[in-house]
């Protein structure tokens, strides 16, 4: 789960990590009053969507009077931000947040993640702060410098501040740089994230280290022990459908071509739209049903991927082993009926009860293709779409 | 002679009482050896009680100390499961096979971190379990599509191993053993440790590797491969088509920073002498076109 970076930030707080002064806005009034209330002569502008690059995109803007902070909100609020993120739609911007401005000397990088070779957190630090850090990667990847953290002792202080000095961080304020990379492993710890990361991470002209920016992932499994994140959960910024399909626990991703795939176990449904590209066509979803599908969930499940109009045929791919074959086939039928499916659909079942499944496809009257294998289902629904 | 189970096997279920772990252990028990292989249930709520003639304990030392089991099979849920597999480790078991989905990945952190320098080793999580076909069964895949041979299947996914084990069954092909390692970012045992297994069981003649998207545990395996692996291994990757940075269900399956996609990994396990297919359908012949 993602959250804005204003949440981020109020969550580095709590972990003791100095952030700029800053209040949400969610209109122009209110931007322009929490401009008012921060005082001072210069603020920063900034759109929150879930999507990194929002400064190159025009998300992120200076103002140095009250008019330009209305100007500003006036025209970011609305605005279909468009970074390397959103892809090319964009995505809207509904919430801002208004900082106080800070005096910049230097942007550092500063990032945590799993990494499952030595199956630890890995600090990531670079003294290249403010870019894309997949450049730097690319381009100076000595500029990089990696800690993995023992979870049993936790980030060391030694450890941070050789991380500090690494990157660049003057010797007076190696101490600030240590409080927020020890909080920034709390906050990482504490909160069962997936992904921590402060870019730019900044060195103010008097020397006081600050996260200029925040961002945190979750990991999904973890958020039933945390009640105060999945609040800050912001439906608009998640796809509709996926939000829909979350709801009957199906695992869902809208993707970009126009044959819908529904099968049971996420490596399957992997390898089935591997299938479908492989034939020559590309697929509009990846869909796993998980393991006990019930009519209900198969319903749902058609109706999620017939509500996207590029859909013009579907592909079920079903491997029966504790679910059996004649379960899905009811659920398919019921499900075909339901939503009077109007597109070409490939039914490829195996497994246990796969006869009897068959049978309930075939004695069902509805124009539903079998097919016999997974290459088989594939070419069947590529060649009853015909090729774009 | 198989890998990690055989016949003689003995088991302890964790979980025993929940309504995942009766299911599946009834289904194991009806599975060839699968009667006398399940010895112990544990729920220190429970203790003294039996599941259907199984005895439950407190814990997992205590069962093990009573019936000398070796392995334990864990459907404990999700808040409590890394806890269990601790119990496990503590215990001194050699085997301990995680079904459960959804442990958070802090949680396997610090147990990973706690089985450093302990014997014990862990199949999973979120994993469909192992198989001996015709031996035993331990975890959830359908024993029905199994037939006993000389052909090692590995993968990280359920349904895809499940695939893979019915191509082979309908080419004539039987299996030595089936081991899904589970699609978690943090796990146990990995492709290679198991391809290691494979290369010393003098009744495995070949191999599949199945892998998908995510971490680079597949090349590590495919480089050991190339200087050591003394049988054919062929391979298969899921996730040609998946975008960048979307998780496809399993919560390992993230591309991220260029590393981990589909077409690295098909690369590099080419590169070291390991035919691949693209087409998922093709696997069983695949292996039967090495032999």
């Amino acid at each position: 789960m993602k959250i804005h970076e204003y949440q981020g930030k109020e969550i580095f707080r709590r972990f003791g990590m100095p952030t700029p002064r800053g209040i949400p806005a969610f209109s122009v009034d209110e931007a322009v009053a929490a401009a008012q209330s921060l005082g001072g002569d210069v603020w920063v502008v900034k759109a929150q969507i879930h999507a990194g690059g929002r400064g190159k995109g025009g998300g992120v803007k200076v103002a140095r009077s009250l008019d330009e902070v209305r100007e500003q909100a006036g025209r970011i609020l609305g605005m279909q931000l468009v970074t390397h993120q959103t892809g090319p739609a964009g995505q809207k911007v509904r919430r801002l947040l208004i900082e106080e401005g800070a005096d910049i000397r230097q942007e550092l990088y500063v990032a945590m993640i799993v990494d499952r070779g030595t199956q630890r957190v890995c600090l990531m630090a670079s003294s290249e702060g403010g870019m894309d850090i997949e450049a730097v990667a690319a381009e100076t990847p000595e500029k990089i410098h990696r800690l993995f953290i023992d979870p049993a002792k936790g980030l060391e202080d030694a450890q941070a501040d050789d991380i500090a000095r690494r990157i660049g961080v003057p010797a007076g304020s190696v101490p600030q740089a240590r409080t927020i990379l020890k909080g920034l492993y709390r906050a990482f710890d504490e909160t069962d994230a997936s992904l921590a990361e402060i870019n730019p991470l900044v060195v103010t002209a008097d020397g006081r280290v600050i996260a200029l920016d925040a961002k945190l992932n979750f990991d999904s499994n973890a958020l039933f022990r945390h009640p105060d994140i999945v609040e800050m959960r912001d439906f608009d910024e998640e796809d509709p459908a996926e939000i829909a399909a979350s709801k009957f626990d199906l695992s869902y991703i809208s993707l970009d071509g126009n044959i819908g795939c529904l099968v049971n176990g996420a490596g399957l449904a992997m390898a089935t739209m591997d299938t479908i590209k492989l034939f020559g066509a590309e697929p509009a979803n990846f869909l796993d049903v998980g393991g006990g599908a019930t009519a209900e969930k198969v319903t749902e499940a058609f109706k999620i991927m017939l509500g996207n109009p590029k859909v013009k045929g579907i592909l079920v791919n079903i491997f029966g082993g504790i679910m059996r074959c004649d379960t899905i086939a009811n659920g398919i039928v019921a499900a075909a009926r339901e939503t009077r499916i109007q597109v070409p659909l490939v039914v490829r079942m195996k497994g246990t009860n796969e006869e009897l499944g068959r049978k309930i496809l075939a004695d069902s009257g509805l124009p539903i293709i079998s097919a016999d294998n997974m290459a088989d289902a594939a070419q069947k629904i590529v060649a009853a779409v015909g090729r774009p | 002679m198989s890998i990690l189970i055989n016949g003689n096997t003995r088991v302890i279920t964790q979980g025993i009482t929940g309504k995942t772990g009766q299911f599946h252990t009834r289904m194991c028990r009806e599975y060839a050896n699968g009667r006398n292989a399940f010895v112990a249930g544990v729920n220190p709520k429970k203790a003294g009680e039996d599941f259907e003639g199984i005895p439950i304990y407190a814990t997992v030392k205590e069962a093990k100390e009573a019936t000398g089991a070796t392995v334990s099979v864990i459907y404990v849920p999700p808040p409590f499961a890394a806890a269990a597999i601790d119990e496990a480790v503590d215990a001194g078991l050699e085997l301990v096979v995680c079904i459960t989905e959804g442990i958070p990945v802090r949680d396997m952190i610090r147990t990973r971190s706690h089985m450093q320098g302990r014997s014990t080793l862990l199949l999973g999580p979120n994993c469909p379990g192992v198989i001996t076909p015709d031996e035993l069964k331990i975890g959830i895949m359908p024993g029905h599509i199994h037939r006993k041979g000389r052909i090692g299947v590995i993968s990280r996914s359920g349904t895809l191993t499940y695939e893979a084990v019915g191509q082979l069954t309908e080419l004539g092909l039987g299996q030595s053993s089936a081991v899904g390692i589970g699609g978690d970012p943090v796990n146990g045992l990995k492709h290679i440790d198991v391809l290691k297994l494979f290369n010393d069981d003098p009744e495995t003649d070949a191999v599949i590797m199945i892998g998908e998207i995510g971490g680079t545990d597949e090349e590590t395996a495919a480089r050991w491969a190339k200087d050591n692996m003394r049988k054919p291994v062929v391979g298969f990757i899921a996730g040609v088509t998946a975008p960048p940075g979307k998780r496809m269900g399993h919560a390992g399956a993230i591309i991220s920073g260029g590393k981990g996609t589909a077409q690295e990994k098909l690369a590099v396990m080419e590169e070291c002498g390991m035919r691949v297919t693209r087409n998922p359908a093709e696997m069983g012949k695949l292996l039967q076109s090495v032999l």
